[in-house]
């Protein structure tokens, strides 16, 4: 501890220097934070998936709907607690950018299929109550200023009403969650949809299965399907899991490029240019380093200090990179529509420290390890 | 004048002879620079392709009819009588006294991806015999065209490329769908080739869709009766009905998707390119002051700052276009032409394409690189005409 002044003297030797190497660790974490938040948006939610619940779909594709008629032949199936259904409705509001994920779903059981959703009580009823009432999410009430008691436009794309083009809503309740779900889901009655639209009457989108032994899940999803096997509509069930990652798989292997870049972002900046300014920093300093081995400092100290020089350079760059993105993120510094869930999870930024550390020693180990081995006679012969 | 110009280029001589002495930190700012342009060409290369497919995909001689209110093929509905009107409507081409026009059906169907093994939603178009004719770009590669009246399919070569189950030959199965493959289409790599074609009245069917229809493809007589083909449409009492050039309704649908990966591709770049700029900052900062003899030297010797100035802006600047050229090259091999597949969230449809290195990419790259080293090298430049004379000779 007593040698920290000197790391901190020998810091400050080339001001400017170590200023500009802070600059690019920082920024080389400002992008790790802000890509792995692009990482977790795009994998939508697929890390906190329930693993209780199935999804059920149509076997030739997500379009095709599925008859009504399934729910009383699901929900008697052994292992099965609680079954509902959903159907997408689209729809934009106001002009067709604003687009977001409208959904026709069964007011009683669906609030039950998902606890992840926090809904008042007394709004909850109101729902109940309310064959145009519409459950929105805290995200997108705030985005469009929507409040309780609100009527909705909303115009049709897919679903068409009797009459005209356009659904109308009263926002009966708006519900909370935790930050890494979805709370940008406008939920209606399908009781609703289903009196008004004008044609597949009885027809539903997809159900969602709760069941109550998910070790068990692809028997369970076996015998699901297996009781709709060579009818008109036949099933694909899935665990929600497998279903979103299903579709994350669509978008391509986000995964993939988001860690190409963070490969050249660490390697090309942080990397690099840390431990070239470390190689620089030590060879200017030779003489230096020979009158502290001359004062007898032992090797492994030598070796210490310069490495105590790179970590802190790496440690106070990414932990402002880190800490302000982190802040900036929360306070819904890139809400946006098409990406709803936009955190920066604990998960990555520990290993966005441990990734610095490492880095860190790693571009000093070579300067330090040249700072070691100086024989003090060359070193001071040099000049 | 003609003075100064030679002193510049003693200056700027020396320097670059002396550069080997100084390779490790060139290279560093060499890398750095190269880094971000390959970043940033990489990524913008997968929207330009991107765009490139779907965008160019549409004709401005072809018309799509959609219901109004729908936001894409997907989405719209037209009944069969409906679809017989809109072939009547003025301006249409027609041939032997028929209209050269397509009534379609647009939805998908899941075929596993050949990359994860997962299924995707991939594009199922039934269409009438006249879609090849309104189509000039879609062209039977291998195989023949499917008969109408059959279960036969043909498949875009994306498609083909992309997911299992298709192949030339074989049978693919679905719940109540069996379609057999007998053909291979291009459309000079647009969004078409990620289809799968067959007959409209099979979609029908196996879709429940009655006698209906999603979109007619028409083509018009010429570019310019558009205006007289959409007017006749969307004032007829009996239709409600929107028209739009293929050309604008694709270009519209590679908008959203073109414009995120645009948005991550330039903020990443622009960040990456800050790190990037210090890093030759560090690097110039290194050459000036090992050359601090050196220059005072020269400065002594009554060599101009203006030359100094410009002799370490010219180094910089060399280190940006070297780094800027490796990057582009690295970027070009490593990613032209890959192909890959992605879904298109306005259509809920994959569609497949190839990264495109475009020139005009290649261009930007090494623009950004060069103002990487003009910025990196201005600091250090103006220190090195800054030193004092005196001291920096006595310098080390």
């Amino acid at each position: 501890m007593k040698y920290l002044y000197l790391v901190w003297r020998s810091l400050l030797r080339r001001k400017l220097r170590t200023a500009f190497t802070l600059l690019v660790v920082f920024i080389s974490f400002v992008l790790f934070a802000f890509l792995m938040t692009i990482r977790t948006a795009f994998s939508m939610g697929v890390e906190v998936a329930g693993v209780d619940r199935l999804a059920m779909m149509h076997k030739v594709s997500l379009i095709q709907l599925l008859p009504i008629a399934y729910l009383r032949q699901i929900q008697s199936t052994r292992g099965v607690e609680l079954a509902s259904h959903a159907t997408w409705f689209g729809g934009t509001y106001q002009n067709k950018a604003n687009e977001f994920a409208v959904m026709a779903v069964d007011p009683e059981a669906y609030p039950k299929l998902y606890p992840e959703i926090r809904v008042p009580e007394d709004q909850l009823k109101a729902w109940l109550g309310d064959r145009q009432g519409a459950l929105i999410g805290r995200d997108i009430a705030n985005r469009y200023g929507w409040k309780i008691g609100d009527k909705i436009p909303i115009q049709a794309t897919i679903w068409q009403p009797k009459q005209g083009n356009t659904w109308y809503f009263n926002v009966d309740a708006i519900y909370d969650a935790d930050k890494n779900f979805d709370k940008t889901n406008f939920f209606f009655r399908y009781d609703y949809l289903d009196e008004n639209r004008r044609g597949a009457y009885g027809q539903v989108g997809w159900y969602i299965i709760k069941i109550n032994d998910p070790p068990n899940a692809a028997d369970i999803a076996k015998s699901l399907d297996s009781q709709f096997a060579n009818s008109a509509a036949e099933t694909k069930t899935s665990t929600e899991k497998a279903f979103l990652q299903g579709f994350v798989n669509q978008v391509g292997n986000i995964g993939f490029i988001i860690k190409a870049i963070l490969a050249a972002v660490l390697f090309t900046l942080f990397f690099l240019v840390t431990a070239q300014t470390m190689a620089q920093s030590v060879r200017e300093r030779t003489t230096e380093f020979a009158v502290l081995k001359t004062l007898g400092f032992p090797d492994g100290l030598v070796l210490t200090l310069v490495l105590a020089e790179a970590l802190i350079i790496a440690a106070v760059g990414g932990a402002l990179g880190l800490g302000l993105t982190w802040m900036f993120i929360s306070q819904g510094g890139f809400n946006n529509a098409f990406l709803p869930i936009f955190v920066l999870t604990g998960r990555d930024v520990a290993l966005g420290a441990v990734l610095c550390v490492t880095l860190g020693v790693l571009a000093g180990v070579l300067p330090a390890m040249a700072a070691m081995r100086l024989r003090i006679v060359d070193a001071l012969r040099r000049n | 004048m003609s003075g100064w110009i030679r002193q510049t280029l003693a200056v700027i001589l020396l320097g670059v002879r002396t550069i080997p002495r100084r390779l490790g930190s060139s290279a560093v700012a060499v890398i750095g620079v190269a880094g971000v342009v390959i970043v940033f060409v990489a990524v913008l290369s997968i929207a330009e392709g991107f765009r490139a497919a779907v965008a160019d995909a549409g004709s401005p001689d072809n018309a799509l009819v959609m219901r109004s209110g729908a936001d894409s093929e997907m989405t719209s509905g037209l009944g069969g009588p409906e679809a017989d009107l809109i072939k009547q409507a003025p301006g249409l081409l027609r041939e032997d006294n028929r209209p050269v026009a397509s009534a379609e059906l647009y939805v998908i169907v899941d075929l596993p991806k050949r990359t994860t093994g997962t299924t995707a939603n991939v594009p199922l178009r039934g269409v009438e015999s006249s879609a090849l004719r309104v189509r000039e770009n879609v062209k039977i590669a291998e195989g023949r065209m499917f008969q109408f009246g059959t279960n036969e399919a043909i498949v875009g070569q994306g498609a083909n490329r992309q997911f299992t189950g298709i192949d030339l030959g074989s049978e693919f199965k679905s719940g109540q769908l069996t379609l057999k493959i007998v053909g291979i289409f291009t459309s000079g790599g647009s969004v078409a080739e990620t289809e799968v074609w067959c007959d409209a009245h099979l979609v029908q069917g196996i879709y429940r869709r009655g006698n209906s229809y999603q979109s007619v493809l028409a083509k018009l007589d010429s570019a310019a009766s558009f205006d007289t083909f959409r007017n006749w449409l969307t004032t007829n009492p009996q239709l409600d009905v929107q028209v739009r050039r293929e050309s604008d309704y694709y270009a519209a649908q590679s908008t959203v998707m073109t414009s995120i990966i645009q948005g991550i591709g330039v903020t990443v770049a622009l960040l990456m390119g800050v790190g990037a700029v210090f890093g030759a900052i560090l690097t110039m900062y290194t050459a000036v002051s090992t050359r601090t003899r050196e220059i005072a030297t020269l400065r002594a010797l009554g060599f101009n700052t203006l030359s100094v100035i410009v002799s370490v802006l010219t180094e910089s600047l060399a280190l940006g276009a070297i780094g800027g050229l490796i990057g582009g090259l690295a970027a070009y091999v490593a990613f032209n032409g890959y192909q890959t597949s992605t879904m298109n969230f306005q259509t809920f449809s994959q569609v497949a394409f190839a990264f495109r290195v475009t020139p005009q990419l290649l261009v930007t790259g090494l623009v950004y690189a060069l103002a990487m080293g003009l910025v990196g090298g201005l600091l250090p430049a103006i220190r090195a005409a800054r030193l004092p004379i005196p001291s920096a000779l006595r310098e080390l």
